[in-house]
């Protein structure tokens, strides 16, 4: 036994002198120190990880049986559920995992909003953070086009035409974007070219700059304490436990286990999620001269759709259609520089005043309402509704700085609580 | 290595040049890459002027959507004298009755929108979001609008237009529908998606 434990040694110290690999193991595992006072919202940035995996993992396994032209797209996703072996079950998690990445990635964004986990020295976590949330929303738009259903269709010929509000060269653009006059078969070509090869390179790339960000200044906690003011005499952070094993075994794998229950509650029993998950026009194949009824993106997207849509009046001589885009980038523009507009003192919202918790919780609010306009018909009071709370989540931006910097907060304690 | 007999002006000339050329180059690789994203020969082919008849056609007839001009589908409507009257009868209720916007070829930037006013040829593409208006011709009260004298509807978020195609305010639509450039080969024969005169 102790002849096999020197030989796995000699083979690890050969390993190390030509490649890093115990002392990266050490880095960002065994000797990584977490804070000890993580809580449950502390799973989501794992569990996004897990999803991301499943993506990866049944997305190769569904380009093998996809065709990716306007002919065969529809169909082979029908011989896919119907022919393949398991083809439903790789579907049906590769569309669940969709609706589940955001789930988590919102959880996730909410986590950090709660706690300031984007305050010093943690700004281009996340930068590196929002980069990904952005480019999973390019992923799931793409990914979106590939079923070739109507809605897929018609939500993409919808964003396309976005472009088209932008003065001078959206229309060009727009045709540029498409590669032809309308949604076609090469659309989803290059679509499907995206969706599989190039967003998720980037995405990878961004995930691990997000982690190494994240292990070079460490880990944020519930406090906002900072864990590295007090170090044993090993200089090792007393409030700090390895994030191996700790955390892995003690905290992570319950929750994934958990998680993966909830998961595939969702995906055997209600894949569709009744409409919302996979939208019923879908269930068509797409068709150029019949617009579904109701377009509404699939309900990530729904809160910034209802953004879109609450622009409805021209200003300054631009089209109500062009400052609908703008409110749509800007929503989205305005969380790359969150780190920058928070002056408080504290971090935690356990510390923060009253108007930092007030704003946020009415933020949270209004996102929800948005998000269910998004996926309904537009009446006169809904846009109403829909404008105000389009001001209070800019609102919630661009007041922070005034009332991070006003309020009274409490006093932060030296050590972890 | 030492610092010592560095010629710094020379190092950095070498370094901006080196930027340039390089720049250059980067330009120039991203060309083929950007251009192949632009429609193809074949998408262009299939986005070429088409023919349509309309000698078969009678007042009050519309032809579409059918799918035609670069797979958009295109409306073509013979009206009758009662559709043209009602063009002029509720312009107050028009975002923009004079067709101010570039929504169609200069030639059709008149009332009837049209060379010849009975024939409106349309993009029946909605300028807001992109659904397919529905004709409603009737010179009747209809339930999304009690005073409506004929026109397109959208049954996507209510837009309404005109029997020229031309927006009512205070819908989501921004524009008029589009025109394609069309003109008539004889009196009927249609040519979509060129001016006349163009090759």
């Amino acid at each position: 036994m102790a002849k096999l434990e020197q030989q796995f040694k000699d083979i690890m110290r050969w390993v190390d002198d030509r490649l890093p690999v115990t002392e990266t193991y050490e880095k960002h595992m065994s000797k990584y120190y977490a804070p000890k006072n993580f809580n449950l919202w502390y799973i989501f940035g794992v569990l996004s990880f897990v999803v991301l995996v499943n993506q990866l993992l049944t997305g190769i396994w569904l380009t093998m049986s996809y065709t990716p032209t306007g002919d065969g797209a529809f169909k082979s996703i029908e011989y896919i559920m119907r022919d393949v072996e398991y083809g439903w079950l790789l579907r049906y998690m590769h569309s669940t995992g969709a609706s589940a990445f955001f789930v988590v990635v919102y959880l996730h964004m909410f986590r950090g909003l709660m706690y300031g986990s984007y305050q010093k020295p943690r700004e281009l976590i996340w930068v590196f953070g929002m980069l990904i949330y952005l480019a999973l929303m390019a992923e799931g738009f793409f990914g979106y086009l590939l079923p070739w259903g109507n809605m897929s269709y018609w939500g993409a010929q919808v964003i396309v035409s976005l472009a088209g509000a932008i003065p001078v060269v959206g229309d060009s653009l727009a045709v540029w974007v498409r590669g032809d006059f309308n949604m076609s078969g090469i659309t989803l070509n290059r679509f499907f070219a995206l969706h599989v090869v190039a967003v998720p390179i980037v995405l990878l790339v961004l995930v691990v700059l997000h982690i190494l960000a994240l292990h070079e200044v460490g880990s944020n906690n519930p406090d906002g304490v900072d864990i590295k003011k007090h170090l044993d005499e090993d200089g090792k952070p007393l409030d700090g436990i390895p994030f191996h094993p700790y955390y892995t075994i003690g905290h992570d794998v319950p929750a994934i286990i958990m998680f993966l229950i909830v998961f595939s509650a969702v995906m055997f029993f209600f894949p569709d999620g009744g409409g919302y998950l996979l939208e019923h026009p879908n269930f068509e194949p797409a068709d150029p001269l019949k617009t579904p009824n109701l377009i509404a993106p699939v309900w990530y997207y729904t809160p910034y759709y209802s953004m879109l849509r609450a622009a409805t009046f021209p200003l300054f001589g631009m089209t109500a259609k062009f400052w609908g885009l703008v409110v749509m980038a800007g929503a989205i523009a305005i969380l790359f520089v969150v780190p920058w507009l928070d002056k408080s003192p504290v971090k935690s919202m356990r510390y923060k005043g009253l108007p930092s918790k007030m704003f946020l919780t009415v933020f949270v609010i209004c996102f929800f309402i948005l998000g269910y306009l998004g996926t309904v018909h537009p009446t006169p009071m809904r846009t109403i509704i829909a404008q105000i709370c389009t001001a209070i989540y800019f609102a919630y931006f661009l007041l922070m700085p005034w009332y991070t910097s006003v309020e009274k907060t409490k006093p932060v304690p030296d050590r972890v609580t | 290595m030492s610092d010592e007999g560095i010629n710094e002006p020379r190092r950095n000339f070498l370094i901006g040049a080196t930027a340039v050329i390089g720049s250059a180059g980067v330009v120039g690789v991203a060309i083929p890459f950007v251009g192949s994203w632009n429609p193809s020969a074949k998408a262009l082919a299939a986005g070429a002027p088409i023919k349509v008849d309309i000698s078969r056609m009678e007042p009050g007839d519309i032809l579409g959507p059918i799918p035609a001009w670069r797979d958009k589908p295109v409306f073509v409507v013979k009206r009758t004298d009662e559709m043209l009257a009602s063009l002029s009868s509720k312009t107050s209720r028009l975002a923009d009755p004079d067709s101010l916007a570039d929504q169609q070829p200069e030639y059709a930037r008149n009332e009837s929108r049209s060379i010849r006013p009975d024939v409106l040829v349309l993009i029946g593409i909605c300028t807001h979001l992109g659904c397919s208006p529905k004709f409603k011709p009737e010179i009747a009260p209809q339930e999304f609008d009690p005073e409506w004298v004929g026109g397109f509807y959208c049954p996507c978020h209510g837009s309404k237009f005109d029997m020229s195609g031309r927006v009512y305010s205070g819908v989501p639509a921004p524009t008029n529908l589009e025109v394609p450039p069309y003109y008539y080969e004889d009196d009927s024969v249609l040519v979509i998606g060129e001016d006349k005169g163009v090759a």
